[in-house]
């Protein structure tokens, strides 16, 4: 662990990814005390200071109801890695376990799972949550579940192709002729090999998944005001530019930062696992 | 002449491809007594891993039957089945899960087979290694730190792991050095008596054999040519195809070999 550590931050890329992921990790984390206005994140109205170009003590300006635009980005920040977080925590073991059984079973299995996937692949991830939204209520909760619902199937996929690469491994077959369940062999056997791809992948779409809940949100079908979030600030501020350019430029920039840094140590996690073996 | 611990009766196996039908076995009786070395040659692609897949379990024959202690054993093995035919793999890369560690590899054969009490089976993984000639704290070690030599003892500890009676070979020296393929040789023919252990050893190398085995079943396109005492096998070879196999082999004389000893305990005898 350590190891890696120093790996990561032996190359200048992967330094600047752990930097910028560190930042944000930490603004999310204590965000009720690096915010300046913490109090702005909610329903806040001060009309006294609305659509105020960046100048100190509001780092990025205001909104147009006077609200700091560097403490809604912050707890945005929060919303964004809560959301990736849940929506990991459910697609990832869901798409790894279909992936492995259909991989290790084959046959008929195989055919039933990869083909439900292959359904859900083809369909274009943003029209799929779209229309879960759509039907559904928009809240956070939704937007997670329509996230999921489209995340899921990418896990299954890549896990499937690795199992079926590892069960051809000698170690399996050592497995199986040692009386192993088959539950042992798929989760004790093949899925540790199956870890560093998972964990690239993982770190790789945190970013994404920030970038899709936004596009989500652009469009109004995501997180609901007053609850900060990256897309509907970009999507509110833009009727505004280029005149008010604050209010689209720094969630902007957020959006991209957080998305750059995930890709970078995504890479950099991918080059370390590569080199291992 | 010992009883047969395992019988095969007929046996035959035809793969099929989604077009056409391939014959890897035809019609192949024989038998594997209890504590001999059988030792299963031919080329590439003349059936011998066919016959250890069966023996093994890992499909069923086409036809025939095949007998463990006079029973059949069934398409679908038992756990005790399996613990009584265990494999040395041919790859010692990939014998051993790289992402387990060697102690998690032997625990498994104990686990499974409930072999020992739980809290005794660190002490017997600890055993089984040096039994095998390594150090009991390899168990920690992932395969990545051990070489092929290494490795390949610690597929033998895992089959003794299970206590098998049968342990199919398949080719477990020829992806290994000369001097580590002698030692690791030497290591299974120090096992077979003091574990009671009958081995069917596959192989091309004839020249290995020549000293390890008792006897010889040469097969040839999912035939079993002929089967017999090595010795008798190597001096009066009754089908063509063994005169040629063995006239392929490097002749090493007896004089050749006494030197060869005399090198390997002096300095070499790492």
């Amino acid at each position: 662990m350590r190891r890696a550590f120093a790996i990561l931050a032996s190359n200048p890329l992967s330094l600047l990814g752990l930097i910028l992921i560190g930042i944000i990790l930490i603004c999310a984390i204590f965000a009720d005390f690096i915010a300046p206005f913490p109090e702005h994140r909610g329903a806040v109205v001060d009309f006294a200071n609305f659509n105020q170009a960046p100048k100190w003590p509001h780092l990025m300006g205001t909104d147009l109801v006077g609200r700091d635009l560097f403490s809604r980005v912050i707890y945005a920040y929060r919303i964004s890695l809560i959301l990736g977080v849940v929506v990991l925590g459910i697609a990832v073991p869901v798409g790894v376990t279909v992936g492995l059984i259909a991989g290790y079973f084959g046959r008929y299995t195989e055919f039933a799972l990869m083909r439900v996937t292959d359904v859900f692949l083809s369909i274009p991830p943003l029209v799929l949550a779209m229309s879960i939204m759509g039907v559904l209520e928009p809240t956070l909760i939704n937007g997670m579940l329509a996230v999921t619902a489209m995340w899921w199937p990418w896990y299954a996929r890549l896990v499937y192709n690795m199992t079926r690469g590892e069960k051809e491994e000698g170690y399996v077959l050592a497995a199986e002729l040692i009386g192993a369940s088959r539950l042992h062999v798929m989760f004790r056997e093949v899925l540790p090999n199956c870890f560093p791809s998972i964990v690239t992948k993982m770190t790789l779409d945190l970013g994404f998944i920030i970038l899709i809940a936004s596009s989500l949100s652009f469009l109004g079908l995501g997180v609901q005001p007053p609850t900060p979030d990256l897309g509907s600030m970009v999507a509110d501020g833009a009727k505004y530019l280029p005149d008010s350019w604050w209010l689209t430029i720094f969630p902007s920039l957020a959006i991209l930062i957080a998305v750059f840094g995930f890709n970078l140590i995504g890479d950099a996690l991918r080059e370390l696992f590569g080199a291992d073996q | 002449m010992s009883p047969p611990l395992l019988e095969v009766h007929g046996a035959s196996k035809v793969f099929r491809l989604e077009d056409r039908e391939v014959p890897a076995l035809l019609d192949v009786s024989f038998d594997v007594r209890e504590g001999e070395c059988l030792a299963i040659v031919g080329e590439s692609g003349a059936g011998k891993t066919t016959v250890a897949n069966l023996i093994l379990g890992v499909y069923p024959p086409t036809d025939g039957t095949i007998l463990m202690h006079g029973e059949p054993l069934p398409a679908r093995r038992r756990r005790e089945h399996r613990r009584a035919i265990q494999l040395v793999q041919q790859n010692p890369l990939s014998t051993l899960n790289p992402k387990r560690t060697v102690g998690a590899s032997l625990r498994l054969a104990l686990d499974v087979h409930r072999i020992g009490e739980r809290r005794e089976r660190p002490e017997i993984v600890a055993t089984l290694l040096e039994e095998v000639g390594l150090p009991g704290d390899f168990a920690r070690r992932y395969p990545a730190a051990l070489s092929g030599g290494q490795r390949q003892r610690v597929a033998v500890a895992r089959a003794l792991a299970c206590r098998s009676e049968l342990v199919v070979l398949d080719e477990p020296t020829s992806s290994l050095d000369v001097l580590v393929q002698a030692r690791v040789l030497r290591l299974l023919e120090e096992l077979k008596p003091r574990r009671g252990l009958t081995y069917l050893f596959i192989t091309h190398d004839l020249s290995v054999v020549r000293n390890f085995a008792d006897r010889v079943a040469v097969f040839e396109k999912g035939r079993l040519l002929e089967i017999g005492v090595t010795e008798a096998l190597f001096a009066e070879p009754e089908h063509p195809y063994t005169r040629r196999l063995i006239s392929a082999v490097p002749v090493v004389s007896r004089e050749e070999e006494l030197v060869r000893d005399r090198l390997a305990e002096g300095g070499l005898n790492a």
